[in-house]
């Protein structure tokens, strides 16, 4: 039975391994000076790179996390901290509603709210179904990371006369900064790679970025509309994309646990 | 008189941490013999290293041998479920099974080891739930689940499930530490009852309780024997102090 | 006056907490407002027409539906052995050392973006299934309906092989968390009974988590019918019924992300609001019944009552 178990983990690492190797393989060779600093080129035309799309996807991300974790964090101290009222557990439930929603309806009813709104698609809708999808994220890890703090902490300030705000304020979140930004990593990494949500949302572009208004191109959706054509040319591209994407998403993640792991290991 | 288990040179650690230190002593058949002592001198480390349990615990080791009838339990070889198949153990805090039934609870022993020949389980049930007493209580609700159950009739049911696999010993690691004195008082007359026919080796923390039950009694400390011998002797007349010191009431 | 900034701290920390209910009641909202006119001019048939032709305005989701469930259910079948078994050596069987590297690996596999995952089943899975595995499959099972047809690569198949994939490390890990909690008194009373380490992962390890577990699937099943991406790329997007996994099909997430940004009409997008609403309905109900199921698990620990 031992084996069967040994069996199973070996299957199941054996995608993580092709798909690492893959990307890295096929990614590399499309990775060159002009990749990262030129526009795509129109279709049939050779070279070209996909610059305008790594900046996009910065602008999302950037977009995202400016309206998520303040969100996210703020609602994550109240569901830790002062969420004695009917409201805290509906929140707390709706935050495991939202984060089981799939994320191509996120991009459905922002398109329908916010598009439709505008009258045009934009990176700041984008960013808003972004920050959707990473707000309960943040919401959910932050509070967990607050419980944790101990109680006799908050006693402790509390007896010298701080109020609970304060308490919260200079005491709670202090000792719990390190668990808050090592979540709020992980959301982002997590939403760096979303491309349901920008389909009909940020759209795409082939050109440099120039307003918020704008719509803006981004790494996932390339990778996606470069695979399913049939150009040779286009599909290095794609690889290409995949390769800076998880280089990005993976080094975010890993970074994420390996910080969280020195702060509890410091403690 | 005869000796069940001898206990030769045991050390046991957790990690680099030595809990038990060359421990030597004999088990008598058919008595019941209490390990006493303070919190961690090493007591329940001590009876888990007669079934070999003690060694499941990621980072715990043992050297040392245990003779039970002559076989030693740590020669290379042996089987430690064959061991744990004929020494039976009860847990301080009582953990039936909770998604099985009370006749299932009794029954999985027999099931892993397989039913000898002509033997219905039916009955091993209803004998192993008669000797931990148990059975009047239950008999008309076999089938509903173990935890529905009060403390004492759970911690009944654990003794009914060890006896079931038909063990020649029963470990008990302080059996009542979670139960209330009327409970306390049911297991212990049980364990009176139970000598006849098994081995029994008790660790408990509650000084009355060894003195009531027990025959022999070891008291330990800092995972070393201190002093072994007739419990009457060990309660009236220690040889050491420090013994003495414990049994008094002056440290523990 | 420091109370006051103490209420006004309260205040600020709760609106943002209501901000994720407005999210959810506009959701819904406009779920529901958007796909009126699709449900008024198909009614039920909507759930089970099953032509879905948008060049003919004729929209009846059992195609969708069908692919949906189909899909989530091949990766089901994969993915849930292989998860347990992970799952199992993860918390009862690895040495020690062990555990951490490889929960870490599984983990990033959770990591790795839908749309990569994508890229790789197009231009990896896809073709090795095309040569190689559906012509094997086809010729030692090609009596069963599942596996007829010819090897197309993408498909239906290719599908639920890559869900598998993306949802292993959810079922992973949260079976893992449901197996670590089960107290060691569980398995010490086990071993103490004479059964061996796999005996007692059997009768008492797996009993106790059993609904844990459980909860552990349907979230995984809740993952596997809302995936959009990768599905998209590789299942073919031919809305259709039909019995053999290599057949292409559509799935309801894989649709919207086809068509919406092209939708013909007001009658087509509002179909494709329609379906989403549905999708947002099973999901829903979907986790509801995991969380309910893993949280039972966490508050039933002790098992004495006194």
């Amino acid at each position: 039975m031992l084996f069967l178990t040994v069996l199973a983990t070996g299957i199941a690492l054996v995608p993580l391994a092709s798909i690492l190797v893959y990307v890295g393989i096929k990614g590399l060779p499309a990775l060159n000076w002009e990749f990262f600093t030129q526009l795509p080129k129109a279709v049939g035309e050779p070279g070209g790179g996909l610059a305008n799309a790594i900046l996009g996807t910065i602008i999302l991300v950037l977009l995202a996390a400016g309206i998520a974790l303040p969100l996210g964090i703020l609602t994550g101290i109240y569901l830790a901290e002062f969420g004695k009222d009917r409201l805290a557990p509906t929140v707390r439930f709706l935050c495991d509603v939202l984060t089981g929603v799939p994320s191509i309806i996120v991009g459905i009813v922002v398109y329908s709210t916010v598009v439709l709104t505008m009258k045009r698609f934009s990176a700041l809708a984008g960013g808003i179904a972004l920050a959707i999808i990473m707000l309960p994220l943040v919401a959910r890890s932050t509070e967990e990371m607050l419980r944790l703090v101990p109680h006799s902490l908050r006693e402790a300030s509390l007896a010298l006369g701080a109020t609970q705000g304060r308490t919260i304020r200079s005491v709670v979140l202090r000792s719990a900064l390190g668990g808050i930004v090592t979540g709020a990593m992980l959301a982002t990494a997590r939403v760096a790679g979303e491309t349901a949500p920008l389909l009909f949302t940020a759209l795409n572009s082939r050109y440099w970025p120039t307003g918020l208004d704008e719509r803006i191109a981004s790494l996932p959706v390339y990778i996606f509309t470069y695979s399913t054509t049939p150009y040779e040319d286009l599909h290095r591209l794609a690889w290409g994309a995949a390769l800076v994407l998880v280089s990005m998403v993976l080094g975010t993640s890993i970074a994420a646990r390996l910080a969280a792991k020195k702060v509890n290991g410091g403690k | 008189m005869s000796v069940k288990i001898k206990v030769e040179n045991l050390n046991a650690w957790y990690g680099r941490n030595q809990v038990l230190k060359d421990i030597n002593l004999e088990i008598e058949a058919n008595k019941v013999t209490a390990i006493i002592g303070p919190s961690g001198c090493g007591k329940s480390t001590f009876i888990r290293c007669l079934n070999r349990l003690h060694e499941v615990v990621p980072g715990a080791r043992v050297r040392g041998h245990v003779w039970v009838d002559g076989q030693d339990l740590y020669a290379p070889g042996v089987d430690p479920t064959e061991v744990r198949h004929r020494i039976g153990m009860v847990f301080q805090k009582p953990n039936p099974f909770p998604t099985m039934s009370i006749f299932e609870n009794v029954a999985v022993g027999v099931r892993i080891h397989g039913l000898k020949p002509g033997v219905k389980l039916e009955e091993i049930v209803e004998r192993s739930l008669r000797m931990a007493a148990l059975w009047e209580e239950v008999s008309d609700r076999l089938y509903t689940s173990g935890v529905s159950l009060s403390g004492g009739q759970q911690q009944r049911l654990c003794i009914a499930r060890a006896l079931a696999v038909e063990p020649e010993v029963l470990l008990l690691d302080e059996p009542c530490a979670s139960l209330d004195p009327i409970s306390t008082l049911k297991i212990e007359d049980l364990l009176v009852e139970l000598k006849k026919n098994y081995t029994i080796v008790i660790v408990t923390h509650n000084m009355q309780q060894a003195a009531r039950v027990s025959d022999y009694t070891a008291f330990l400390l800092d995972g070393e024997l201190v002093e072994y011998g007739p419990t009457p002797e060990i309660f009236t007349r220690p040889r050491d102090k420090r013994t003495e010191d414990y049994i008094t009431g002056r440290f523990g | 006056m420091n109370k006051g900034r103490d209420t006004f701290f309260l205040q600020i920390t709760r609106l943002a907490a209501l901000s994720i209910v407005f999210i959810i009641i506009v959701m819904a909202h406009e779920l529901f407002r958007g796909s009126e006119l699709a449900f008024s001019r198909f009614g039920l048939g909507f759930l089970t027409g099953s032509e879905w032709d948008p060049v003919h305005g004729k929209f009846g989701s059992w195609p969708l539906i069908y692919g949906t469930l189909v899909s989530s259910l091949v990766a089901l079948a994969l993915a849930v052995p292989l998860s347990l078994g992970v799952a199992i050596f993860l918390a009862e069987l690895a040495p020690p050392w062990l555990r951490e590297p490889l929960s870490f690996l599984v983990e990033l596999l959770a990591a790795i973006p839908s749309v990569v995952y994508g890229l790789w089943g197009l231009f990896v899975l896809v073709p090795w299934l095309r040569d190689v595995v559906q012509p094997l499959l086809g010729k030692t099972l090609g009596f069963l309906p599942l596996f007829q047809g010819p090897p197309l690569g993408v498909g239906m198949l290719a599908a639920g092989m890559v869900l598998a994939i993306m949802i292993l490390p959810i079922i992973t890990a949260v079976s893992r968390e449901v197996l670590l909690a089960v107290p060691q008194s569980q398995r010490e009373a086990m071993l103490a009974l004479g059964a061996t380490r796999w005996e007692t992962i059997r009768r008492a390890v797996l009993p106790y988590g059993r609904s844990g577990i459980i909860g552990a699937i349907i979230l995984g099943l809740g993952r596997a019918l809302g995936e959009t991406m990768a599905v998209t790329m590789v299942i073919g997007n031919r809305p259709q019924v039909s019995a053999s996994l290599f057949d292409l099909g559509q799935t309801i997430a894989s649709v919207i992300a086809n068509e919406f940004s092209e939708g013909f009409d007001e009658l087509h997008l509002s179909a494709l609001i329609a379906s989403a609403l549905l999708l947002f309905i099973i999901t829903f109900s979907v986790n509801i019944i995991a969380r309910l199921l893993v949280w039972k698990v966490s508050i039933s620990q002790g098992v004495s009552r006194d």
